[in-house]
């Protein structure tokens, strides 16, 4: 058996071509992901030498502790709302006719052209004490005082449902457009209600675009600055607002970036949990 | 502290300026790179003290601009061969530098105009700039006549006297004196603070905080939407407000006296030539022009005996020996101390609870 299969040469031969093709890429997320992550990561242990005080700090000062929970709890709120305010969205878009679908996606998509600060700022003219939430609702007399909408956990969430919304719409969307419309059909020829074919049928197809979704609400919401920065009224302390306040607090690099280190690896377990679920591949959208 | 001018760079105007100004004049000509934080402060300070002193000294003052100087002028000191001269910076940043050996210390034999002031208003690495000031603002359609407004730190922080929607500042610097001045401490009585004490009234006030803010435009934004009633800014953000027609107003009484400072950095490149123009810049003359430019008082006391300065105007000026007697002077030397380096990195477990 010395003789080589030569399709399985030519099959290795068309590999090494991909791998060439995919290396300006990686060349880049190397150059641009990978070193200063590493760089940053490895600041976080340097002060004068090996040091693990950045991480003793972080264990030992509750400050820490206080803003991730704060900031986990923020991202499973936003995410929760993404998912119940996007899914029938979604939902809506995948079965309606033309143009009606280009019509919905591009009400999601549009806000997503609009920079995050200005978007904040807007949310602020809305649900500001004298805004115009307030006021409608005071002019229909449902509220006697204004309500505290904004400079708050509630003003954070708000802001960052709406900004992260097409994040949880596109991968739901792109799922729920592959779901063969045959399989609703055969489950209503088979005696299924509509209800119980959606059960059974099209939510369980739905789910990688659910997990998808959520995963990347979840962890963008854990990297939001500017959100609770502006709408947060200064007691809104998510987690990178204390990396910021890191570098002006020690003057270096590494006592922000173990608070980063210890973000990154939560997230990191986060995907290895879901990954246990659903295949990352999957996740991603391939079949 | 950039944010107090608005964010406005300059850095491209006065680079293109300061080029078409290196083209124009003689190659031996001195020259130095100030810095400045950009925005509308850096432009009145060109026309009132930078451009008369380069003309006067006969020296090329090139300019840049960064909101935040403090890191770059670590970093430029790091490297060996730092590219700026002068900083004009919050002070407690040249004090840090100075600790830190990242500014130069200075020889106040060679700036005279900067002997001549008030001790408390130079260190051994810096000399003071202009003054703003931390004070209480007030809505007028709130409080619409001068009796019933609120006066002293005591009455912002008595809710029942004063009803209204509150806002301080998310920052220890200033919060903490206005805090103790509530808690009956006098103005010239406060340092070395009293933390414990500081934090303690802070609490009281702290569930009728509506905003803990965190730029200058946004204390001022406050103010005017009617979000809350009364607020502790810079003079300059409720001054402007005022100005723009909005019905708010503000008091010195209490008001916490803050400065920039300009230093040199520790090995500037033109240093010789930076120590003459720390002198020009705070001549009485040159610094008595600065208010006429911007809402921020100068830091030379003489500049208020030029007559250079309208009296109507004098009495605006959080520097204005009138206005500055009813202040508290910061004193930054306590800022960057271990007391008060401790008293800033506890105020966000503060902020957070």
């Amino acid at each position: 058996m010395s003789a080589i299969d030569p399709s399985d040469r030519y099959r290795r031969r068309e590999q090494g071509l991909m791998l060439l093709l995919a290396s300006p890429a990686v060349i880049v997320i190397v150059a641009l992901v990978v070193l200063p992550v590493g760089w940053l990561m490895g600041q976080s242990f340097y002060d004068n030498g090996f040091t693990l005080e950045n991480y003793r700090r972080i264990f030992s000062e509750d400050i820490y502790w206080r803003s991730f929970m704060l900031t986990f709890r923020i991202a499973l709120m936003v995410t929760l709302l993404t998912l119940i305010l996007g899914y029938p969205v979604a939902y809506a878009a995948a079965h309606v006719r033309r143009p009606w679908d280009v019509l919905i996606l591009s009400f999601v998509i549009l806000p997503f052209w609009t920079s995050v600060l200005v978007r904040a700022y807007a949310w602020l003219v809305l649900l500001q004490r004298t805004g115009v939430a307030n006021q409608v609702l005071e002019r229909f007399g449902l509220i006697g005082e204004p309500l505290a909408l904004v400079h708050n956990e509630l003003g954070t969430v708000i802001a960052t449902v709406h900004i992260l919304l097409p994040f949880m719409v596109l991968p739901l969307y792109s799922t729920m457009q592959k779901i063969p419309r045959e399989l609703m059909l055969a489950g209503a020829s088979l005696g299924g209600g509509p209800l119980h074919s959606f059960l059974r049928i099209f939510l369980p197809l739905s789910l990688p675009g659910v997990i998808a979704g959520l995963t990347l609400v979840f962890v963008l919401t854990l990297g939001f600055y500017i959100t609770p920065e502006l709408l947060g009224g200064g007691r809104t302390i998510m987690i990178s607002m204390v990396v910021s306040r890191n570098v002006e607090l020690y003057n270096q690099w590494g006592a922000a970036s173990a608070v980063g280190v210890v973000l990154l690896v939560c997230v990191l377990a986060i995907f290895i949990a879901v990954g246990r679920i659903i295949p990352l591949d999957k996740m991603l959208g391939q079949k | 502290m950039a944010e107090r001018y608005g964010k406005t760079r300059l850095a491209g105007t006065a680079a293109a300026l300061s080029m078409a100004l290196i083209g124009s004049m003689p190659a031996f000509a001195e020259e130095i790179l100030f810095v400045s934080q950009g925005g509308a402060y850096q432009k009145a300070q060109t026309v009132a003290i930078l451009d008369p002193a380069a003309k006067k000294l006969g020296i090329t003052i090139n300019q840049d601009s960064v909101p935040d100087a403090w890191p770059i002028m670590r970093s430029q000191v790091a490297t060996g061969k730092p590219t700026w001269d002068v900083v004009d910076v919050a002070t407690n940043f040249c004090l840090r530098g100075g600790e830190q050996g990242i500014v130069e210390k200075l020889d106040f034999s060679k700036i005279p105009n900067a002997a001549a002031m008030p001790a408390d208003y130079r260190s051994d690495y810096s000399v003071a700039y202009e003054f703003y000031s931390s004070v209480l603002g007030y809505s007028l359609k709130k409080f619409p006549d001068a009796a019933s407004a609120p006066k002293t730190w005591a009455d912002f922080w008595d809710v029942k006297k004063f009803p209204g929607r509150r806002s301080l500042r998310n920052h220890p610097l200033a919060t903490l004196e206005a805090a103790l001045m509530a808690d009956g401490v006098a103005p010239d009585k406060l340092y070395p603070l009293d933390v414990e004490r500081a934090f303690k009234k802070l609490e009281e006030i702290k569930p009728h905080i509506t905003v803990w803010w965190t730029s200058g435009a946004q204390s001022a934004q406050l103010l005017n939407d009617g979000e809350v009633d009364m607020v502790m800014a810079w003079n300059g953000r409720i001054s402007a407000l005022a100005k723009e027609g909005a019905k708010v107003a503000y008091t010195y009484n209490q008001g916490i006296l803050q400065s920039t400072s300009l230093c040199v950095l520790k090995g500037a490149p033109n240093l010789p030539t930076a120590i003459k123009f720390l002198n020009e810049a705070v001549d009485p003359v040159h610094q008595a022009n600065l208010p006429l430019h911007i809402d921020y008082g100068p830091a030379n006391p003489k500049a208020y005996d030029t007559k250079v300065i309208p009296e109507a105007r004098v009495k605006e000026l959080p520097s204005a020996p009138d206005n500055a007697k009813v202040q508290a002077l910061m004193s930054y030397a306590w800022w960057t101390s271990a007391a008060g380096e401790a008293a800033e990195k506890r105020w966000l477990s503060f902020a957070q609870k």
